[in-house]
């Protein structure tokens, strides 16, 4: 585990972002709040990088930007050599917190959607999605509604619909959040062997720090609001690896020293959300 | 948005009503719609005469006498229901179809039962009101917390004093969006009756106004009975708010 | 069919039949109400000789009509209202009175302006109707889960395809109770319309027969009104739980 060397070849970049979200007129005299920034990072091409922070800390708001669906109020963002903005660049896929699955559609029409959108050929289209469809374990729901679904199968179906498109940078905001510890885990091996098949480059933001120190090649800490990045870690966890790793002794050092720099960032969010400052004793 | 620029935003729309009122009345001539001005001078003259206030105690008469029953037959319809569940299973679909029911197709058959006079009238819009009262007021019996009523045998209550200290509270705030509801129904129900083969009542008098091409006489009446109504609903809202923040 | 489905099949035949019973023996008089036997029997004979076809058709187009336009125009005013908060703010009062106020009793004014065509029943019918719509309208675009507009931008759906493809299934439920209800009161607009004043169609027919004191044939035209209620209603809600079912069915 060291600080981390500037990958040798960059997929993503953000030089310099900062997001202010401008006050709301009428609703009471509210300022502009600055929630990202600014921040600096590369993102080497194939490279699982995991933020992590404290709640209100910026990091949907990190991945908002970076995707394109929110505009930096300063700096740049530049995905394969092309800069971001406004729009969500071709090659990008989402994972997003909330259950997006499209309660009208069966499991197989909702992985199919984008797909079907995109002037693939049909017999092809049938293979990419039976082919996404069981790299997720979700053969036997096919045809089932996602309202039949608990929710860990429900956030499947969605990451089948992103797979599908063989995205090339795969960005994933909180999707475990919901799910108990145990199928977090679980679901952490199937996002490994995700990015493994696909070679993607994968962005994954979470609170947990065991999820981040497990997952990622390189862990960014981030700061309470406005968020920044507090330090990088490289792990150095081989490509093939899996939940076992919890039980490595590195493992408990890096989510130690991921701890130590991120508990007075806590403690700050808190103070944010103007919880007492009982918790610093 | 604040309160104060909703306000007026809302009242800058009434005017817009207003305006189009006026439009209409340049395009449509002064029998067929008369102007909003001329409509509250008359208004203002008239609302006192005898005559008015006559009509105006037949429709209050007969629209009293129709909650009275609608409320009385509609909650224990609803009690009962709501209490008994298989009766509440069998009976909730024909109430829900029966609401739908255009009643005015009954009318009829209620004139024959009743006859022409305040009766009629009176049963049509108590057949109008009855039917939300009782869904909703069903609606509330059965939604209320069993654990109440373990609560209540626990305190060692008697069935009257669970009644009417536990499960009409409890209650309460349902069953009074249903009188609310049929507070709104059992009054069209009326004015329908009246608009029908009467003589008396506001609903009459409109129906008189028109075939004497008295434009003002119509839009007078018309605005009375929407101001009533908006005026009632929004108190009874006020309560049902009332109501529910309490519980 | 459940248990509690051949109850009520059951208390509704009882029901028909203490009346037919009652009709018939004489204890409730024969001009005030008809047996249903014989209800049945003249509207069959009624829609056999055709002679109620031209009275059948206006009315029923009539509601088709109102209830259309009211399903469109409310749709679209809907989407337009949805996407300017300021405009929605100041119309939320108007909508929370609207169903509170007899709207109905300016079906004479209409008369008076329009006279006794049928421009007058259709826009009673629409004013009545198309708030609902409305009403639904904004209810459930203000449900489709904002989820939905991200998932839109990354898969770069325009903001037709996003309108159509995303917020309509996703607003679907709420729609189809906006439906239901401009459904529920054209029928009633129009029939109440016609039956107060009007130069033809059912309602007419019926106040007529009534008039008349021809029982027989007022009686079958209620009872046809109530059969194409029902039948409607049955639809509706077949219609509902089809739908129902699959956003909200139990878990595998």
């Amino acid at each position: 585990m060291n600080a981390a060397p500037v990958p040798p070849d960059v997929h993503a970049e953000l030089k310099g972002v900062t997001r202010i979200y401008p006050a709301v007129p009428g609703a009471g005299a509210q300022m502009p709040i600055q929630a990202l920034g600014p921040v600096d990072l590369d993102l080497g091409r194939g490279e699982f990088f995991a933020v992590v922070g404290p709640s209100g800390c910026g990091k949907s708001t990190f991945l908002e930007v970076l995707a394109g669906l929110q505009k930096p109020t300063a700096g740049s963002v530049i995905f394969e050599g092309k800069p971001v903005s406004g729009q969500v660049p071709e090659g990008i896929g989402v994972v997003f917190q909330e259950d997006a699955s499209f309660p009208w559609l069966t499991v197989w029409d909702n992985v199919a959607f984008g797909l079907r959108r995109s002037g693939v050929a049909a017999p092809e289209v049938r293979r990419r999605v039976e082919d996404a469809i069981a790299f997720m374990g979700l053969k036997d729901f096919a045809r089932a509604y996602p309202s039949q679904l608990s929710g860990g199968m429900r956030q499947r179906v969605c990451i089948a619909r992103t797979l599908v498109l063989q995205p090339r940078l795969i960005l994933l905001d909180e999707p475990f959040g919901a799910l108990d510890a145990q199928t977090r885990l679980l679901m952490g091996d199937e996002v490994l062997r995700l990015w493994r098949r696909t070679g993607a480059t994968v962005l994954l933001i979470t609170h947990a720090l065991d999820e981040a120190a497990m997952l990622a090649d390189r862990v960014g800490a981030m700061s309470a609001r406005p968020g920044r990045f507090i330090e990088i870690i490289a792990t150095g966890w081989p490509r093939e690896r899996d939940s076992t790793i919890v039980g490595e002794a590195a493992f408990g050092e890096i989510t130690g020293r991921l701890w130590e720099r991120l508990r007075g960032e806590s403690l700050k969010a808190l103070g944010h959300s103007g919880v007492s400052a009982m918790a610093a004793e | 948005m604040t309160a104060t620029r909703r306000t007026a935003d809302t009242l800058l729309l009434l005017l817009g009503l207003v305006v189009f009122w006026e439009i209409l009345h340049r395009i449509a001539g002064e029998t067929a719609m008369p102007a909003p001005l001329s409509t509250f001078a008359y208004l203002v003259h008239n609302l006192t005469t005898p005559r008015f206030i006559a009509n105006l105690t037949t429709t209050g008469l007969e629209l009293g006498y129709a909650l009275l029953l609608a409320y009385g037959i509609g909650l224990s319809i609803g009690v009962w229901m709501g209490a008994h569940r298989l009766s509440g299973a069998v009976g909730e679909p024909i109430l829900v179809s029966l609401y739908s029911l255009p009643k005015i197709t009954l009318y009829p058959v209620v004139l024959l039962i009743f006859g022409l006079g305040i009766s009629g009238k009176v049963a049509f819009g108590a057949l109008h009101g009855v039917l939300p009262v009782a869904l909703l007021t069903m609606g509330a019996i059965r939604t209320i917390p069993p654990v109440y009523l373990r609560a209540a045998r626990s305190l060692q209550l008697s069935p009257w004093q669970t009644i009417a200290t536990v499960l009409l509270p409890a209650a309460l705030p349902e069953v009074f969006t249903g009188l609310r509801i049929g507070f709104t129904v059992t009054l069209l129900g009326v004015l329908l009756g009246e608009m029908f083969a009467s003589k008396e009542g506001l609903g009459a008098m409109i129906i008189n106004a028109l075939q004497l091409v008295q434009g003002e006489e119509m839009m007078t009446v018309a605005v009375v009975l929407f101001a009533f109504a908006a005026l009632a609903n929004g108190f009874l809202l006020f309560i049902e708010h009332r109501l529910h923040r309490r519980a | 069919m459940t248990r509690i489905g051949l109850i009520r099949l059951v208390v509704i035949v009882a029901l028909v039949g203490v009346l037919e019973l009652a009709c018939r023996t004489g204890l409730i008089d024969h001009r005030v109400i008809i047996p249903p036997s014989e209800m049945a029997s003249a509207l069959w004979t009624l829609l056999v000789s055709g002679s109620l076809d031209a009275d059948i058709a206006r009315t029923l187009g009539l509601i088709g009509l109102v209830t259309a336009l009211s399903i469109v125009l409310g749709f679209a005013a809907g989407i337009a209202i949805h996407a300017l908060p300021r405009l929605r703010g100041a119309l939320d009062p108007f909508f929370a009175t609207y169903y509170a106020v007899p709207i109905f009793i300016f079906y004479p004014v209409l008369i008076a302006i329009f006279g006794l065509s049928l421009m007058p029943i259709v826009l009673i019918g629409v004013a009545t109707a198309i708030v609902a719509m409305i009403i639904a309208t904004l209810n459930g675009l203000d449900r489709v889960p904002r989820v939905l507009g991200k998932v839109a931008r990354v898969h770069r759906l325009g903001r037709v395809a996003t309108a159509l493809q995303l917020q309509l299934p996703a607003a679907a439920p709420y729609l189809f109770t906006g439906i239901k209800l401009a459904v529920s009161y054209g029928f009633i607009a129009v029939i109440a319309a016609e039956f107060i004043l009007s130069p033809a169609g059912l309602g007419r027919d019926i106040a007529d027969a009534y008039a008349d004191f021809n029982n027989r044939r007022m009686y079958a035209l209620i009872l046809f009104l109530l059969i194409v209620a029902t039948l409607l209603n049955a639809v509706l809600h077949g219609l509902d739980m089809r739908f129902a079912a699959r956003r909200s069915g139990g878990r595998l």
